[in-house]
């Protein structure tokens, strides 16, 4: 759930986008480092860390807020979503996900969290601003990837042992549908038109392509390395550019990226990154996509238009997640 | 198999959710022997729901996914006593409306019930027997096994003392018949992986109980003395699931090396300390539902409960032969926080699984090791392979 700060903040980006044709666009990335309990902010132009913030213990989902003004991470053993101050760049303050949180969405209005509450088949209902629980969504079992529709309306909810992307109508709370995906489902994301929802089953090995009006699984996008076993092919991560016409797929354990057309779904390409890649993000000029790599203690930069891999930042031990703020 | 009642109450219950039109019921028998409680530490006595714990977990897995689905699982728990017919007790169950069964009991009297159960359509799940046999020359085209075998477990160990280049082992046999089929399984383990068998001794189960008042003072005379003048070794190797010495081992050898096998490094399907690969949410749920921690029978149980249920979402159905006919298929894939997905060897219809490597406190390791390579799967580098498979399924 790490890309969808970078897009939805579009708004910001078009000025920014307007006023700067530079190349060197500065924008600030933050990764969660599940074993080393830090986020590290990178610069984005110098492709560099630039300072290392002390979290709580096992941070993974990881979002910047649409005023810009925190950076929420789930420190999952310490059974709290913190907020960092990104002026500070210091905790200052929790959020009440319940108990060992990881995946988390902000509504378009950023005054609502979603949270995959995964001991209790639930999804969480926060109010960001009052910092209170406001409810709670029963779901199948091991809830993990939250997708919002562009509009809000629409929450997805993947349940990893359930195998089914729950559809929640944001306004009442309910579930209005369920769609059976493959095994152990991880990400949910629509793209920007709301066309299509795709969602990524690490152990299944593929990517449904969902009619999110219809409810129904219209294709799916299958993986095939040579020289690798089927078993090392674990999507996870999932990155749509704005336009629709090219996604991307972190495969896990493969170690690698699939690029894939947003029209054929077909993969066009897999770029080698690190080990284990778990998640990505676009730089908001959807110049560069960031991913980070689990195992390699690295982040990886791809150049989108290029689909070439530019460039590696030393992070903390395990990066799982990561969010762009434009500034 | 529509119930009304039961579609009544499911309705009321998820009416928030999905409200399901009708519901049909698929009831799994659990079918168990009484475990013997003797073990050398009081850690290792199991519980009485050992094994059906997990099933249960599963159970409420499964109708979590159920309710959106319209299906209902049911366990039908039948404790077998040392006299009764296990081919009677198969029956029974078919007679209350169970088509699959999930087993804990020993290789003969698995056999005896599935060959019953046949007639009436039942399909087994093994989920406690280790035998190799069961999946090799006494295979049966009924019997799914979930339990790895002692090969698998055996090989899984291997390829980490090769890895590690401990290979040079002096094997302590237990004098019970479990023991020896252990034992074999680690002689063809070290034959495979090049390790080597330097010396093999027989601990002599001699009768006694496991627990005396101060037994302690002499195990750690007795021990050094029975491990001296070994020829130089890196492993000491203990094959005695009848738990009769093994865990006397660790710290009282004559020579400083470490133990693996029955005691010390210990090979197995899942262990309370696993929390890798989402494995601390089923931990919890586990923990929430039974109040203690999961065990490696409690996870055979489970992942058996979890592929009849898989298979029941995938197929929209409670079918015995359509399920099987699933999980025998390419499509099947169950994930069991093992890191990757777990198959059926289509050949004996033995789960395919990583093999974890505890020491009772931490998993130390999980093979498949890397380098073990394979033209199929990287698990078939684990226990007896298709071609030299002696099982034939009919």
């Amino acid at each position: 759930m790490t890309t969808s700060s970078a897009r939805l903040s579009g708004v910001t980006v078009a000025a920014l986008l307007g006023a700067l044709a530079a190349p060197a666009q500065a924008f600030t990335a933050y990764v969660s480092n599940e074993k080393s309990n830090t986020v590290t902010v990178i610069d984005t132009a110098k492709f560099e860390a630039v300072k290392t913030i002390k979290v709580g213990q096992r941070p993974r989902g990881i979002e910047v807020t649409r005023d810009g003004k925190f950076v929420l991470v789930a420190v999952g053993d310490d059974d709290t979503i913190e907020m960092i101050d990104t002026t500070t760049r210091e905790v200052t303050a929790t959020l009440p996900s319940g108990p060992d949180p990881e995946v988390f969405i902000q509504d378009p209005s950023g005054k609502i969290l979603y949270v995959a509450n995964e001991n209790d088949n639930m999804v969480t209902v926060i109010d960001i601003e009052r910092r209170v629980r406001v409810g709670d969504v029963p779901v199948g079992v091991e809830p993990e990837g939250l997708g919002l529709s562009p509009d809000g309306k629409i929450l997805v909810n993947t349940s990893e042992t359930t195998n089914m992307a729950h559809f929640i109508d944001t306004a009442t709370s309910r579930i209005v549908a369920n769609v059976l995906v493959d095994s152990r489902p991880r990400f949910a994301e629509f793209k920007h038109d709301g066309s299509e929802l795709w969602v990524s089953a690490e152990v299944g090995g593929t990517v449904s392509i969902i009619d999110p009006a219809r409810h129904e699984v219209t294709g799916k996008i299958a993986f095939e390395i040579a020289g690798l076993r089927k078993e090392a092919i674990q999507p996870v991560g999932i990155a749509i550019t704005r336009d629709g016409k090219t996604g991307f797929v972190a495969l896990g354990p493969a170690n690698r990226i699939a690029v894939v057309d947003g029209t054929t779904h077909e993969v066009k390409k897999y770029l080698l990154v690190g080990q284990r890649v778990w998640h990505m993000a676009f730089t908001p000029d959807e110049k560069y996509l960031f991913t980070t790599n689990g195992v390699s203690n690295d982040i990886s930069v791809i150049d989108v238009g290029a689909l070439k891999v530019i460039k590696t930042i030393a992070v903390g031990e395990l990066p799982w997640g990561i969010a762009m703020s434009p500034q | 198999m529509i119930r009304p009642i039961a579609a009544f109450a499911i309705f009321i219950a998820l009416s928030s959710i999905a409200p399901a039109a009708d519901v049909t019921e698929i009831r799994i028998g659990y079918l168990h022997g009484v475990r013997p409680k003797t073990a050398i530490s009081l850690l290792d006595i199991p519980a009485d729901n050992d094994g059906i714990a997990g099933a249960r977990l599963a159970i409420d897995d499964n109708n979590t996914t159920g309710a959106f689905l319209g299906q209902r699982f049911v366990l039908d728990d039948m404790s077998l006593k040392d006299t009764e017919d296990p081919a009677a007790a198969a029956l029974r169950l078919a007679d209350r409306g169970a088509s699959l069964v999930l087993a804990d009991l020993p290789a003969d009297p698995l056999i005896k019930a599935a060959d019953a159960g046949r007639a009436r359509g039942l399909i087994f799940f093994n989920v406690g027997a280790t035998d190799d046999r069961l999946r090799e020359a006494d295979c049966r085209a009924n019997v799914i096994h979930t339990a790895p075998t002692r090969s698998m477990l055996a090989d899984g160990l291997a390829q980490y003392l090769v890895w590690k280049q401990w290979r040079r082992w002096l094997l302590v046999v237990g004098s019970h018949p479990a023991d020896q089929l252990y034992a074999d399984a680690l002689r063809r383990a070290a034959a495979r992986f090049g390790a080597k068998i330097v010396q093999e001794r027989v601990f002599e189960d001699v009768g006694g109980a496991r627990r005396t008042d101060s037994g302690i003072v002499q195990i750690q005379r007795q021990i050094p003395v029975f491990t001296q003048q070994a020829p130089a070794y890196d492993v000491l190797m203990a094959a005695d699931e009848s738990d009769v010495f093994a865990a006397y081992l660790p710290y009282r050898t004559w020579d400083p090396r470490p133990v693996a096998g029955s005691a010390g490094l210990v090979p197995t399907s899942w262990d309370p300390s696993h929390d890798q690969w989402g494995a601390v949410q089923m931990q919890n749920r586990f923990m929430k539902l039974n109040s203690r921690r999961m065990t490696a029978l409690d996870m055979q149980a489970w992942t058996a409960a979890r592929m009849i249920g898989e298979s029941a979402s995938r197929t929209h159905s409670g079918d015995p032969k359509t399920l099987l006919g699933f999980l025998e298929g390419p499509d099947f894939a169950l994930a069991g926080f093992k890191g990757q997905r777990l198959t059926l060897r289509g050949w004996n219809l033995q789960l395919r699984q990583p093999i974890l490597l505890v020491d009772s406190r931490t998993v130390v390791s999980v093979s498949p090791q890397e380098g073990f390579l394979h033209q199929v799967s990287e698990l078939d580098t684990l226990g007896v392979d298709r071609p030299e498979t002696k099982c034939s399924l009919k």
